[in-house]
Formats: C-alpha cells, sequence, structure tokens
C-alpha cells in the first residue's frame, strides 16, 4: 500500500496533477482511437452505398435542421426483435458518408434507418404535413411549413464541403449538382446521367401542393433512400467482425 | 499530509488527517461489504476481457474465448424463434391458403402472425384493424380495388402496386380535360354522371349529358358501362361510391372527381417480397387482410 500515499503528492501539485491527467488521456486516446486507422476492415466493404444525391443531401440538412434525430434512431441493432421488425441490422458502411451519422439514440418514433420504399411518397407528404391524417395516434408534430420553396443556392457548396471531410464527390457530380436536384424533383425531366450517378434515387415531384422544388420534395427523397442502398438479397455480410 | 492522523476526542473516531487552517476531518471510511464488491466488480472486468471481445489490437481486436459475438447470436435468435414455431410453420409452408382457413389451429396461428406483421407494415396507411384513411383503402369492408379473394390479396402483397417490381399490379388512369379535351362544361356533366352512379348525383340533366362524354371518352372501358370497375386494372368501382379521394360532403366530391379527372392520382403499395417478408408471413399476412370482413 505505499505506493498510494504518493498520491497525496499528486493532490497538492497542480503541475505534476495536470501532467498525470494529461498523459491518462493520451493513453485512453491511443488505444480507443488508433486501431480504428491501423485496422483495414474496420468498416466492411459493401456494394451500393453511394454519397446522396443534392436532393437527398438537403433533405438530410432539413431532417438534422427540423431534429428529427430527436425521437428517430437510424441503427437497426443485432437483436432479433429490431430484425424481425425493421430488416437487416444496420452496416457500418451504410452510414459512411454521413457527416454527422444520423444513429440516434432514443426512439419515440420508430427507426427510419430502412424506412426507404416502405410507404409511398403522397402518405410520407401527407405524414409530415399532419401525421394525424394516416396514423391517428400518433404524436410527432406537423411539419406543414415544409412545403414553402426549396432554397438551393448553396447547393454546390453544401456538396464541396462534404468532399472535404471525405466523401467522394466528383468533379462532375459538383458540375451538375444544381442540375441533378433539379431534375430528382421533377416529374418529366431526363434523369438518366443522374441514375447513373446516384443508382436507386427516389425520382419525381412528392409535393403536389407546389410547382417548385420544396423543403418536402427534398425530405422525402431523403427519406425513400434510407436503408435501400445495400441489396440485402445478394449482399451476405461477414458472419463475424 | 495523511500522517497526522490522531483519535478526536469528542467522537472517538480517528481523523484523516488533512488539515486546512486548523479544521480536520473525521474519517468515515465506506463499509468494508461495498468496498469489496467493488474490488469483486474489478475482478469481474478483468474475467469479461478475457471471455467477450474487448480490447482492440494494432490490426483486429482481442475476440474472446467464448467466441460469442453480436452477427452470430442475432442468427441463432432468429433461428430458435424459426424452431419454435417450426411445427405450424412447415405447415403453413406446405398449405394452400384455403387450407389454411380450413385448420382452425392453423389459422389462429396465421392470425396471430398476420396481425403483428400487419400493425408494423400495413397500419401506416390502411390503419389498425385495416379502415383505411382518405388516399388509402379501407380493407375491412367488401370493396376490393384489385380483388379481395385469398390469391388477389397474396398477389398485392407479395408484388404492390405500381412500384419498380415488373410483376406489381400496374394501370394508369389517363388525364382528360384541359383544353381540346374536356371543357369545364363538360368536366362538370362528367362529374355529376359518377356521382349519379352512386346515386349521389344533384343535377340530372347534367348528369344524363354526362353519360355521354363517359362512355366517349372510353371511362367505360375500365370503370364499366354501369360504374362496376374492374379489378384487373384496378379500376374502383363508381358505382358504389367508395373511391379513395373521397370527401364527406357532396359539394367536395364534385371536385374531387373533377381534380382526378384531370390530374389523375393512383395508390402505390410496396412489394413486401422485396422488402423482405418470406413467403409464409405473406401467407399470414392474406389470411388476416382477407379475416377483416371483406374477403371474397
Amino acid at each position: 500500500m505505499s505506493i498510494l500515499k504518493h498520491h497525496a503528492k499528486l493532490e497538492t501539485n497542480v503541475l505534476l496533477l495536470m501532467v498525470g491527467i494529461l498523459l491518462t488521456v493520451i493513453i485512453g486516446g491511443i488505444v480507443e482511437i488508433v486501431p480504428l486507422f491501423t485496422i483495414s476492415e474496420t468498416i466492411e466493404n459493401v456494394q451500393g452505398v453511394r454519397p446522396y444525391s443534392p436532393l437527398e443531401q438537403i433533405g438530410r440538412d432539413i431532417y438534422i435542421r427540423e431534429g428529427c434525430y430527436v425521437c428517430h434512431s437510424q441503427m437497426i441493432r443485432p437483436f432479433r426483435d429490431e430484425v424481425e421488425r425493421y430488416g437487416h441490422y444496420s452496416l457500418a458502411a451504410e452510414s459512411m458518408y454521413d457527416h454527422p451519422f444520423q444513429w440516434g439514440s432514443k426512439r419515440i418514433g420508430p427507426d427510419l434507418a430502412r424506412v426507404g420504399g416502405k410507404y409511398s411518397n403522397d402518405w410520407h407528404v401527407r405524414h409530415l404535413t399532419n401525421p394525424r391524417d394516416v396514423v391517428p395516434e400518433s404524436i410527432m408534430p406537423g411539419y406543414s411549413f415544409l412545403h414553402r420553396p426549396l432554397d438551393i443556392g448553396d447547393i454546390v457548396a453544401r456538396i464541396k464541403t462534404l468532399r472535404v471531410v471525405g466523401v467522394p464527390y466528383t468533379e462532375d457530380d459538383i458540375a451538375n449538382a444544381t442540375a441533378d436536384l433539379q431534375a430528382q424533383a421533377s416529374n418529366d425531366a431526363n434523369t438518366d446521367a443522374l441514375l447513373q450517378r446516384y443508382p436507386k434515387a427516389s425520382l419525381g415531384k412528392k409535393d403536389r401542393t407546389s410547382d417548385q422544388v420544396t423543403e418536402m420534395d427534398a425530405l422525402v427523397a431523403y427519406l425513400q433512400v434510407l436503408g435501400t442502398m445495400v441489396d440485402f438479397t445478394t449482399m451476405k455480410p461477414d458472419a463475424i467482425r | 499530509m495523511a500522517t497526522n492522523t490522531e483519535k478526536d476526542t469528542v467522537s472517538g473516531q480517528y481523523t484523516t488527517g488533512h488539515e486546512w487552517d486548523g479544521i480536520k476531518e473525521l474519517n468515515t471510511p465506506l463499509p468494508r461489504w461495498w468496498v469489496w464488491v467493488f474490488y469483486i466488480t474489478i475482478v469481474w472486468a478483468v474475467g469479461y476481457w478475457v471471455v467477450y471481445p474487448s480490447w482492440p489490437t494494432m490490426n483486429g481486436y482481442w475476440a474472446g474465448t467464448f467466441g460469442w459475438h453480436s452477427r452470430t447470436q442475432v442468427v441463432q435468435d432468429l433461428e430458435q424463434a424459426q424452431a419454435a414455431k417450426g411445427v405450424y410453420l412447415s405447415k403453413l409452408k406446405d398449405a394452400s391458403l384455403e387450407d389454411i382457413i380450413k385448420d382452425k389451429d392453423l389459422l389462429n396461428f396465421a392470425l396471430a402472425g398476420g396481425r403483428s406483421v400487419f400493425n408494423e407494415n400495413c397500419a401506416a396507411c390502411h390503419g389498425v384493424g385495416g379502415v383505411g384513411a382518405y388516399g388509402f383503402p379501407n380493407l375491412a369492408d367488401d370493396q376490393w380495388l384489385w380483388g379481395g379473394t385469398l390469391d388477389d390479396i397474396k398477389t398485392t402483397i407479395t408484388y404492390g402496386i405500381r412500384n419498380t417490381n415488373p410483376n406489381s399490379r400496374q394501370s394508369e388512369m389517363p388525364a382528360f380535360g384541359g383544353g381540346d379535351k374536356l371543357n369545364d362544361a363538360q368536366l362538370n356533366d362528367l362529374a355529376e354522371y359518377v356521382l349519379s352512379l352512386s346515386k349521389n348525383g344533384t343535377d340530372p340533366a347534367a348528369a344524363e349529358r354526362g353519360r355521354a362524354i363517359f362512355s366517349s371518352n372510353g371511362c367505360d372501358g375500365c370503370h364499366g358501362e354501369t360504374g362496376e370497375g374492374n379489378q384487373a386494372v384496378g379500376a374502383p368501382a363508381l358505382a358504389a361510391g367508395m373511391w379513395l379521394y373521397k370527401a364527406k360532403e357532396v359539394k367536395a366530391q364534385k371536385a374531387q372527381i373533377i381534380s382526378q379527372i384531370q390530374n389523375p392520382k393512383g395508390g402505390v403499395m410496396p412489394s413486401w417480397a422485396d422488402r423482405g417478408l418470406d413467403d409464409a408471413t405473406i401467407k399470414e399476412l392474406a389470411v388476416y387482410v382477407h379475416s377483416l370482413g371483406g374477403g371474397k
């Protein structure tokens, strides 16, 4: 026990105490963070995951702005009840282009990791406008103000910023960002190039209340792609990771 | 510092030896049992590190001697659940939908399973118990857009409606009106006729004019001459007056009929096979929906 007696020296010397704390934090940090860079397969190699299309990305920003994550998680854990209810458990790769990821920690509403394609566009628009219209027992607030026009002036800047933090947008993606955004929210645009860049993007005008692109269009386009990028009929995750 | 412990004369307890401006602190240590439990948890943690996945290493992680992993665990749990339902599930897989309905035990099993799957996946649109909502069909009445037999229901659930699955139910009502095709007066007459089919008309003369527009534009091709509908193309029976986009007041109904003629909407439903429901689960669902009240 004699070594424990020396803690008095640490506790009575501010400088020594600070050095001690710093050492502890450094060691903890190294042990927890460094392996993430040296382990080559931290994120499973998965086919199909792509950066968000410009419209989806703005929708995602609205999702964050409105605090959807406060009540909705996007993380299906590998438990029987969650897999049976929501579908295949989430893979790290599925949120590798999320900055920040929306795993969340609270489920007042259901998990949204695989909500894409589960409901129709009309359902989403009506549900977001007034949830009680379609789900009488819902306690979700209404977001009828999302019918307002979408501000798309800064879409290129948003995409460029994401590229800085590692999302692999190409020069091509950036050059076409505004056009892609408009095309995805239109019923009669040529979307071949868009689908080439962003496969499985949910096309077409969602919000019938306005001819302009609205915030509703963006949010629903984002919701409709959630969890649909990986095809689990062909993709078999590693048995152990 | 902590060396000058002394016995306090008032309480009879020892001090900690700490002293601030002449103020001393009594030493009241934690109960011995608490301290020992604390030490045991530390030892327990070390054991946990050894048997379960824990410490990261330079190029992997310590997997633990038990070989436990969340991914293998969930696969095991799912298999166990399947095995627990094994007897009924294997019967369900081989049975036809008609057989399921005849076998009381199997029917109970299917209805219980179907109900929970329905509440998670279908109730958001069709409502709990299949009561429907504006724009989403009621499944508890005997009006069916795409057919109400067991097989029809199963096909609809499996492939869905107007989605990207090539087998999904497809149909699109063409847009009429606006400009050359139908003018506002004609639209009004046509809407009056549609209302009169379900005996909600208010203007018999207009409805009579609308009858000609109805047939000359080919509406009867899908909706039928008397508005009986056609389940092969999901055309609603206008005569039954239970169409999807229907307001409560007759006045608003006419506006909605005109809007539907000019700018038709059609319901969309996902393919539940594509969304990962297996055949047995879809059978359970079909039997459950069939049982809601309107099954043919």
